[in-house]
């Protein structure tokens, strides 16, 4: 044997220490201490900002993107993404109202699991695509975004659905509090905790983040990353329908155009909330603070007078610093790799 | 459980010293092939309980795909396949491994996102209160495994940025913990350190007293013979012969394993050997080669020999200037070669025919006259634009002299043959009127027909004055078209041999071990 060859040092690991920074390092942080930190600035310029019937609004607000983020993250783990969410969501929300057009009795848990299947339906169309022609995602609900929404147009042509067309208690939900929360945000609290302990907890939301991390090397290792594809954009497509239904709840009226561009607005509060583009890291908490941000900075822009024009602008910035802030990291990790590596040899 | 009684192999001598008895995995007359390329004639392999099995063989023997039939990856066109006494066909990866099969890849295949401890137990993490994954168990797991193994890697820190020796680590501790019957292991020292080599070593005999058959491939003859009980060697997708490491010599693996004749399929012309053209010296980067130094002249083949991996194309590429190096200089017709710029490169008058032609080479969708004339667009263009008629006719001219089969300079060239696409690649370094020629693997996936012809080609280009590196993991080829012959070894140059005194064996044992080990080595001279 070659006793010669070089012995390597091994580098010391510290694990105390590592816990601590893998905290700081942890994608959610910067944007969770953006959000706080916009809060103040704003409540401090303008200090009706935090009066509670502003609160609920922002609240109200964010609702129905944390929902339709915490879908579309499950996706983008996957290194997938699906651009047909806004047109899913019109067809959900005009669904929605022409279900209690022509059933009006129906019991308002029914009209949530309806929407909810029927998103889930169109989610799997999405996935079914995806996995059987191996087409980038990005291409095929690019084109199911059209096509969704052209079945919309045709279905609805002219009419809408006003808030006054459902049953009161169904647009309450939208209104009543429980402990100052309104309702519906207390249901999009629980989807993200549900699904944020699925991805952290569960073996099958685990799978998610090892395809989107190396969908080939998940394949060797004998996962089914088809199937698990083809789940995530169903659970995406469902709670894509979720958020048609209580856009319906929330919103004055539905019609064709109902949920037009909503897509973009979601995948950057994903980006910004710290999922990767190319999938594999962040969570749906991440995603769903994303989503907080990016809906209260609209507000608050509004709250301090700043022009419609650079409220889209910082938008902008805010998707570009959070992927540059994403290369930097990676980019210093693959330069450590090679500095190891030389020590080998 | 009786498995010694499969009743006469289809193919391949059958193996004398078969003790009838439990073969944990028996592989009879295996075959693979991939459209008009046999990647498998004659797979046939044996492991039984509590034994480390070699398999060895040149590059492009069989060994990799033999792994992946084991692995489930490939499903093999023919042949039988006994796991534990039950015949099996696998379909997916799940199959084999559901079958007590655990493979370690030459490539380490981990997540990067993922924490060490995941990585380790993906799908089968344990499970706390209510279900959930318990990642303090998990993580408890992980730091027990690594104590057996005795490395300290932190199991809550993320794949990515772990060095290559580190991964391997992780990859036996993910199979450990799977409990394997069989351990299949691709190359797992290649990139390992003495002392790491030592401790795999350490496992591996543990995990074989506890019953498990491992499988190991290696191109370290050292290795094989300290380690294995059995080596089993592969010729040209076949079954050659299978031995008990201790009734056999090196000498005799070798010769196997090179065993057949070096024709007249490379025919070499005498050229005139005139003014030195390319003089490396002391190139060095960190981590990949050291210490290159040597000379190519007008008209001369130079061949560089070794093992995938050694760091032969990353030579090359420094030299082009595609990487940076960190030591060295090169020097082409007495001056000095600007680093890190393929632009200069070119002008200089260096052609780099790379080794993965469709992802490097070609651009696969474009015409064949545009991918002819790429280098050439600064020359053809008038007023910047480029003129179809004057690609056309500069594509014609080479093209032409080279023989190359289209039905028209304006088909994409994904619709040529793998021959062919060669040639249009060589074309187009040829229309830039190269001083030296870098061809990396020229006939790699190219049927025997057009390989005679490339390779008489490139003979013809050295005819001309052209001064020729060829890089080129197939012996043969080697032996027959180079002058000089430079082998390299984990990042150095461990011989050089001229043609006269080129033979398989010596080449072979330059690319296998490190300098001044065994037997036969007495006459290598070792370039410093």
């Amino acid at each position: 044997m070659s006793a010669a060859r070089g012995i390597r040092p091994t580098a010391p690991s510290s694990t105390g220490l590592s816990a601590i920074g893998s905290f700081f390092r942890a994608r959610e942080i910067p944007v969770a201490g953006a959000l706080v930190a916009l809060i103040i600035v704003t409540t401090l310029v303008n200090p009706r900002f935090l009066s509670p019937q502003s609160v609920k609004d922002l609240m109200l607000n964010a609702t129905i993107v944390i929902i339709l983020a915490v879908g579309q993250a499950l996706v983008i783990i996957t290194r997938n993404v699906d651009l047909s969410i806004g047109s899913i969501l019109g067809l959900v929300a005009f669904g929605t109202g022409t279900l209690f057009d022509v059933a009006p009795g129906l019991p308002i848990p029914l009209v949530f699991l309806a929407g909810m299947v029927f998103g889930a339906a169109l989610g799997a169309i999405n996935g079914a695509l995806v996995t059987a022609a191996k087409v980038p995602a990005l291409v095929i609900t690019l084109g199911t975004m059209y096509i969704f929404r052209g079945v919309l147009t045709s279905w609805a042509g002219s009419k809408q659905y006003f808030s006054g067309d459902n049953p009161p208690e169904f647009g309450a939900l939208s209104v009543d509090t429980f402990f100052g929360v309104p309702i519906i945000t207390l249901v999009a609290l629980v989807v993200v905790i549900a699904v944020g302990v699925f991805m952290h907890a569960v073996r099958s939301g685990r799978d998610l983040y090892a395809i989107g991390s190396d969908p080939d090397a998940a394949r060797l290792f004998g996962i089914s990353v088809s199937k698990r594809v083809l789940a995530a954009f169903v659970a995406s497509g469902a709670l894509t329908g979720l958020a048609g239904v209580l856009y319906t709840s929330r919103y004055n009226s539905v019609g064709a155009l109902t949920g037009t561009g909503l897509e973009l607005d979601v995948v950057a509060a994903v980006v910004v909330g710290g999922v990767a583009i190319s999938g594999g890291t962040g969570t749906v908490v991440g995603a769903a603070i994303g989503a907080i941000l990016l809906s209260t900075i609209t507000s608050s822009l509004t709250a301090t007078r700043v022009d419609k024009f650079w409220q889209q602008a910082i938008v902008g910035v805010l998707i570009l610093s959070a992927i540059i802030i994403d290369r930097i990291v990676s980019a210093r990790t693959a330069r450590k790799l090679r500095v190891n590596e030389a020590r080998d040899v | 459980m009786v498995t010694g009684t499969v009743a006469g192999a289809p193919s391949g001598e059958p193996h004398t010293d078969d003790a009838p008895g439990a073969a944990l995995l028996s592989l009879r007359g295996a075959s693979k092939t991939f459209g008009p390329v046999i990647a498998l004639a004659d797979g046939t392999i044996d492991i039984r309980p509590g034994e480390i099995h070699a398999l060895v063989g040149e590059n492009g023997a069989g060994k990799s795909t033999l792994v992946k039939i084991l692995a489930g990856v490939h499903a093999p066109d023919g042949g039988e396949f006994v796991v534990n006494g039950e015949p099996v066909s696998f379909r997916t990866p799940a199959d084999s491994k559901a079958a007590g099969i655990s493979v370690i890849y030459q490539e380490p295949t981990l997540f990067p996102d993922l924490s060490v401890a995941e990585n380790i137990f993906i799908g089968r993490q344990p499970k706390g209160a209510a279900g959930l994954i318990s990642r303090g168990e998990m993580r408890r797991q992980a730091r027990a495994l690594f104590d057996t193994l005795g490395v300290p890697i932190d199991p809550d820190r993320i794949a990515e940025g772990l060095s290559i020796a580190d991964q391997q680590i992780i990859e036996i501790a993910k199979a450990i913990s799977l409990d394997a019957n069989v351990l299949v292991m691709d190359e797992p020292t290649a990139a390992l350190s003495g002392v790491e080599v030592e401790r795999l070593f350490g496992v591996a005999r543990g995990l074989r007293d506890k019953g498990t058959g491992i499988l190991f491939i290696s191109h370290r003859f050292d290795e094989v013979f300290a380690l294995c009980d059995r080596i089993t060697v592969m010729r040209d997708g076949r079954y050659i012969a299978v031995h008990t490491t201790a009734d056999v010599t090196v000498p005799q693996i070798v010769r196997e394993m090179v065993g057949r004749d070096v024709d007249a399929l490379y025919p070499k012309e005498d050229a005139v050997i005139g003014d030195t053209v390319l003089r490396v010296e002391g190139l060095g980067r960190a981590g990949v080669f050291q210490n290159i130094s040597f000379e190519v002249r007008s008209g001369e083949i130079v061949g560089l020999a070794g093992l995938v991996g050694a760091g032969r194309t990353e030579v090359a590429r420094a030299i082009f200037g595609i990487d940076r190096y960190d030591t060295g200089q090169v020097t082409l017709h007495g001056k000095a070669l600007k680093p890190h710029s393929p632009q200069a490169a070119i002008e200089a008058g260096i052609g780099f025919v790379p080794e993965d032609r469709r992802k490097q080479g070609l651009v696969m969708d474009l015409s064949v006259a545009k991918n002819a004339t790429l280098t050439l667009r600064n020359r053809l263009a008038r007023f910047g634009l480029i003129s179809g008629s004057r690609e056309t006719s500069a594509a014609n001219d080479w093209s032409g002299r080279l023989r190359v089969k289209t039905g028209s300079q304006q088909y994409s060239v994904s619709t040529l043959s793998g021959g062919n696409q060669q040639k249009v690649v060589l074309a187009k370094w040829l229309a830039t009127e190269p001083t030296l020629l870098i061809v990396d693997e020229p006939t790699r996936g190219i049927d025997v027909g057009t390989k005679a012809e490339v390779h008489r080609l490139i003979s013809d280009l050295a005819g001309r004055g052209i001064a020729i590196i060829m890089i080129s993991s197939e012996l043969p080829e080697v032996l027959g078209m180079a002058d000089r012959i430079l082998v390299m070894h984990e990042g150095r140059i461990t011989a050089e041999l001229p043609r006269a005194e080129a033979t398989a064996e010596l080449v072979m044992h330059a690319a296998t071990s490190s300098e001044g080990t065994s037997t036969t080595s007495a006459t290598l001279e070792t370039s410093r």
